[in-house]
């Protein structure tokens, strides 16, 4: 019933449009000599102001609370420089954005078509035309540079003592490894992989290193120390994205990737900030991966540095909870193939004698 | 050398008309609507097919935007379209607002500003403002939009595949896209995504060889490439982009199908997928990102230069002015064509690249801003002092160059990788694409349209209803696309189903709300461009020969040219195309504007110096021809 309402209450606007404009272009007609350019001029040539004023008041009045909901001030180090860059080269680019589309709809109103003007044929000035190369050139350059010394910063060496953590993106969770004491991760191999035995990152642990490395619910990074993200996928790319941090990486299945960075603010302290209990540092996907992209969360915790050490004190190692995967790896996997090749062959014989 | 290769030209040419005219028969239904060979014909072919697509397109976005929008809404009333892939509850399923998002990509970039835009207008113009009888080849043309045709129906039927259509974004980045275990796209939705982009590169192909021809070779005498209509030099740079990057998406296409059904492995390494390790070793996903781009952005400027090229011609012709620096124009247009192939790795920057490359592809970035800032000071100085007649086509072209210094400007911010780290693949990206290359390109569109349609139709678009499109869609575009802005700088990831699963990302839900909205209203106030267009088509007022006093050479011809163009023979062009309100006009007997077909000789006292230079070398013998001819 409702359905059938609105669609004769469609039926009807649209008919009433349609009654209009057979009576506008009558009367167009009716008028007589179609005038090129007539009171519809005017009215464009109005518009051509009240509505990017409009919109430009609209902006005006809602970037502010707009921001309320931005990210709070970053916190990492690199963070911290980004933002002002990014906050800088807003305001570069919006003075251009007002410039440029200020003389636009301002010319657009004020050279309108009046009766008996002639346009002037002005068509050429290589001064101006030099000048309005150079000048962006220049704010380019000056942009360019500073975007450039961030980044060479950002994408600098490791530092030797950074807190290693391995993420590795799969459909449609984060996983999170440490090395452990030994300070390294023992060998991986995407071949070892086995979700049904339980061994979701392909540990080898015929390699010694592995043998304290541990999994984690959550990512625990110390303040103010460097923090190496240790990046990989196991079936299609992913992306990590800790927006709080300003940290993005891909994660590429057989292209391990990196990105280090300071955290500069503990969670507790972020609670404190924005005054809110439930505050979590996120770790989100930017990559589409499929079905479960958009939910592929995990919790970062930054904690004061001897927090943390007390954090991995408690931590079990991954070996010790599973002792059944001890010294499996690499070659016992190719034993096992081997096996399974030659139990091959032997059916065959059989099935062909 | 190029006025001798012309005139041989034009004298083939013209020959060829006679034989025409003599055996001059009835063409049949299908010669002349379907399997026409003619450049009108074929042009309109492709600018229904576009508008029909950009329905398509446009519908779908209203479909995700309705999720991201009112995520709780019902939307049980959709399921005659969406069948199986609504849950019980009405509820959009996460796999297709993935198909959903990637078709929308895919039909807007290629068949709708690719095919539709460029397609249109590089059909329909080049032959009409070069003074050409049709294209040079006429097959091929026709060629080029049933190979479009073709890769339209394979598109449109993967939509009705069990398991969908693709569903890996419109890049369709592997490994995601080469495994069909990982999402239900990935199977028979992409390799029909894959059929269909080949035989639309085909079609791009055809069509682009014979516009580069067709310029190089068959314009009229006089019509040298300093006298060419922006217009012509957009559709020819274009068409050389196209020929250069789109063989690139070929062999990455190929790569791909190798590996989803060859078991090679270009781009898989190192994969688990379903409890099982995949045999494939040594493949690079990035290297499929590297080919992709090197088509993608190009494919940005193959887009938006046509729709650069309409608005300059426009401008020029409703500011009664000369486009303002026609030699810059010319230059920064061959600049962005040159560089649009050294920055594609700025889609890249956090894929793990080295991060030397990235300071590269930043530097290289940033230079391309400067031409396209020199284009947009040109249009705004074109406008001053002219007097301004705002036609539909006027309102959207200036609306053109409003979204385009919009859309730039951000992109100097995307462009500066250590910004991009934050900023790549959140709505910041999808709101600076839309306005910069899908609105500013749809202006074009839109644009160009409204102002060849007296050419097409022979009948004009109802102006009152132009204007009223105009200020919906314009008002509609900054509100749907602006706001994204402040939701890519709160970091929303795009490509998602719901962001609510996040603290981080479980604000501005009413602004999401307020875009929907306007996106809704957006798209239906295309209605009215569609009522326009085609009652307008047979019931419109009659155009007159020259509705806009322009001064291009398709304005030449008589109100519905038939094939061949011009009855008689090919005008000569004497003169660039943008002596509008040239000063002494009104002495020659000339009112703001003189067509590019009157000799220099009709117009002493408007002549500049130069002018005379050239008149006084040209034979005499010219001109008598001329005079013989009228
Ligand atoms: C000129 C017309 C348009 C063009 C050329 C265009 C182009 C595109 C492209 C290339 C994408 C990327 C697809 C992907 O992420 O895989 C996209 C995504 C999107 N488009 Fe459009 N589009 C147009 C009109 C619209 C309209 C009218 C809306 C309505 C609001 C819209 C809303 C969106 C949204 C929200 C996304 C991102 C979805 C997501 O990432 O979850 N687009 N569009
Ligand atoms: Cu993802
Ligand atoms: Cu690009």
């Amino acid at each position: 019933m409702n359905t059938l309402f609105i669609g004769l209450a469609a039926v009807l606007i649209l008919s009433i449009l349609f009654m209009l404009f057979r009576i506008q272009s009558l009367v167009t007609i009716v008028k007589g000599s179609h005038q090129r350019v007539g009171m519809s001029n005017k009215v464009n040539g109005a518009l051509m102001l009240i509505v990017p004023i409009t919109l430009l008041a609209l902006t005006v009045w809602y970037s502010p609370i707009a921001a309320e909901s931005f990210l709070p001030e970053a916190s990492s180090e690199h963070g911290l420089v980004t933002d002002r860059l990014f906050w800088t080269s807003i305001t570069v680019i919006s003075i251009m954005f007002l410039i440029t589309n200020a003389g636009l709809f301002w010319f657009a109103y004020k050279y309108q078509y009046k009766e008996g003007r002639q346009a002037s044929f002005f068509h050429d000035n290589t001064r101006l035309e030099v000048f309005w190369t150079i000048v962006p050139a220049v704010i380019m350059a000056l942009l360019v540079f500073f975007g450039w010394k961030a980044w060479s910063d950002i994408m600098s060496e490791v530092p030797k003592e950074a807190i290693q953590v391995e993420i590795m993106g799969k459909q449609f969770a984060w996983q999170v490894r440490y090395p452990g004491k030994d300070k390294e991760f023992g060998n991986h191999d995407f071949r070892l992989i086995d979700d049904v035995a339980g061994n979701e990152f392909g540990i080898d642990f015929e390699d010694k290193k592995s043998e304290d490395d541990f999994i984690a619910r959550e990512l625990y990074i110390p303040k103010g120390q460097p923090v190496l993200f240790k990046i990989r996928a196991r079936d299609v790319l992913h992306s990590v994205f800790a927006p709080h941090f300003r940290v993005k990486m891909d994660a590429v299945p057989g292209m391990p990737t990196q990105f280090h960075f300071v955290p500069t603010k503990t969670t507790e302290e972020m609670r404190t900030e924005l005054n809110n209990p439930k505050f979590n540092y996120e770790l989100a996907c930017t990559e589409i991966c499929g079905r479960g992209h958009f939910a592929m969360k995990f919790i970062i915790v930054v904690v004061e540095p001897n927090e943390y050490n007390t954090w991995v004190a408690e931590q079990t190692p991954f070996l010790e909870s599973n002792p059944q995967f001890k010294g499996k790896g690499l070659s016992d996997l190719r034993k096992k193939n081997l096996a399974k090749k030659k139990e091959e062959e032997k059916s065959k014989e059989q099935a062909s004698l | 050398m190029a006025t001798e290769t012309n005139l041989t030209q034009g004298v083939s040419l013209d020959h060829h008309h006679d034989d025409h005219g003599h055996e001059h028969h009835e063409e049949s239904f299908i010669s002349k609507y379907i399997f026409s060979e003619d450049h009108k014909m074929i042009a309109k072919q492709f600018l229904i097919t576009g508008i029909i697509w950009a329905f398509f397109g446009g519908a779908m976005s209203v479909i995700f935007r309705l999720q991201l929008g009112f995520p709780d809404m019902e939307l049980s009333f959709l399921k005659p379209f969406l069948g199986h892939w609504l849950d019980s509850a009405g509820k959009l399923d996460p796999n297709y607002y993935l198909a959903l998002v990637t078709m929308h990509g895919t039909i807007m970039v290629f068949f709708v500003l690719t095919a539709g835009l460029s397609g249109t207008f590089s059909n329909f113009l080049i032959p009409l403002q070069i003074g050409a009888r049709d294209m040079a080849s006429g097959f091929m043309n026709m060629l080029s939009y049933w190979f479009f045709f073709a890769a339209s129906v394979v598109m449109f039927s993967s939509l009705f595949l069990e398991t969908g259509p693709a569903m890996g974004g419109w890049v369709v980045y592997p490994p995601l896209s080469a495994l069909p275990e990982a999402v239900p796209g990935s199977g028979a939705g992409m390799t029909y995504w894959l059929i269909s982009m080949a035989l639309f590169i085909i079609s791009t192909l055809l069509g682009g060889i014979n516009y580069i021809t067709t310029v190089i070779n068959m314009r009229t005498k006089g019509l040298s490439f300093s006298r060419l209509p922006l217009t012509i030099w957009a559709f020819f740079l274009t068409a050389i982009i196209g020929l250069l990057s789109f063989p690139v998406l070929f062999a990455a296409a190929l790569l791909l199908i190798f590996d989803r059904s060859f078991g090679t492995s270009f781009y898989l390494s190192e994969i688990y997928m379903n409890g099982e390790a995949l045999h494939n070793q040594g493949g690079s996903a990035i290297l499929y990102q590297h080919l992709f781009w090197f088509l993608g952005h190009p494919e940005v400027y193959i887009v938006l230069l046509p729709a650069l090229g309409i608005t300059s011609e426009i401008i020029a012709t409703n500011s009664r002015k000369p486009i303002f620096g026609y030699r810059a124009m010319i230059g920064s247009m061959i600049g962005i064509a040159i560089l649009s192939f050294i920055v594609w790795a700025h889609h890249m920057f956090v894929t793990g690249m080295n991060p030397f490359l990235g300071s590269i592809f930043m530097f290289l970035t940033l230079i391309i801003a400067v031409p396209s800032a020199v284009k947009a000071f040109n249009y705004i100085t074109t406008l001053w002092r002219g007097n301004i007649i705002f036609t539909p086509a006027m309102l959207f072209s200036i609306g053109l160059v409003s979204v385009f210094i919009s859309g730039g400007v951000t992109g100097i911010i995307l462009g500066n990788n250590a910004l991009d780290i934050q900023l790549h693949d959140t709505y910041f990206v999808v709101a600076h694409f839309h306005i910069v290359m899908g609105s500013a390109s749809f202006f074009g569109f839109m644009a160009g349209v409204y102002h060849w349609f007296p050419k097409m139709y022979g009948r004009m678009m109802d102006e009152k209803l132009g204007y009223i499109h105009f200020w919906l869609t314009f008002v509609g575009i900054y509100l749907v696309f602006f706001p994204m802005h402040y939701i890519g700088i709160a970091g929303f990831p795009r490509r998602y189903y719901s962001h609510t699963s996040f603290d981080a990302f479980s604000t501005f839900t009413d602004l999401n709300m307020f875009i929907s909205a306007a996106a809704i209203v957006t798209f239906l106030g295309q209605a009215i461009f569609a009522f326009n267009f085609v009652w307008s088509i047979f019931r419109g007022r009659r155009a007159p020969e020259n509705p806009w006093n322009s001064n291009t050479l398709e304005w030449t011809t008589p109100v519905s040219p038939g094939h061949g163009n011009w009855p008689g023979k090919i005008p000569h062009v004497y003169r660039w195309a943008y002596d509008y309100s040239k000063p002494n006009a009104d002495k020659d007997g000339f009112g703001d504007f003189i067509p590019q077909n009157v000799p220099l000789s009709k117009t002493p006292h408007s002549n500049l110096e130069h002018e005379n230079e050239i008149m006084n070398e040209q034979h005499v013998e010219d001109d008598l021809k001329i005079n013989d001819h009228k």
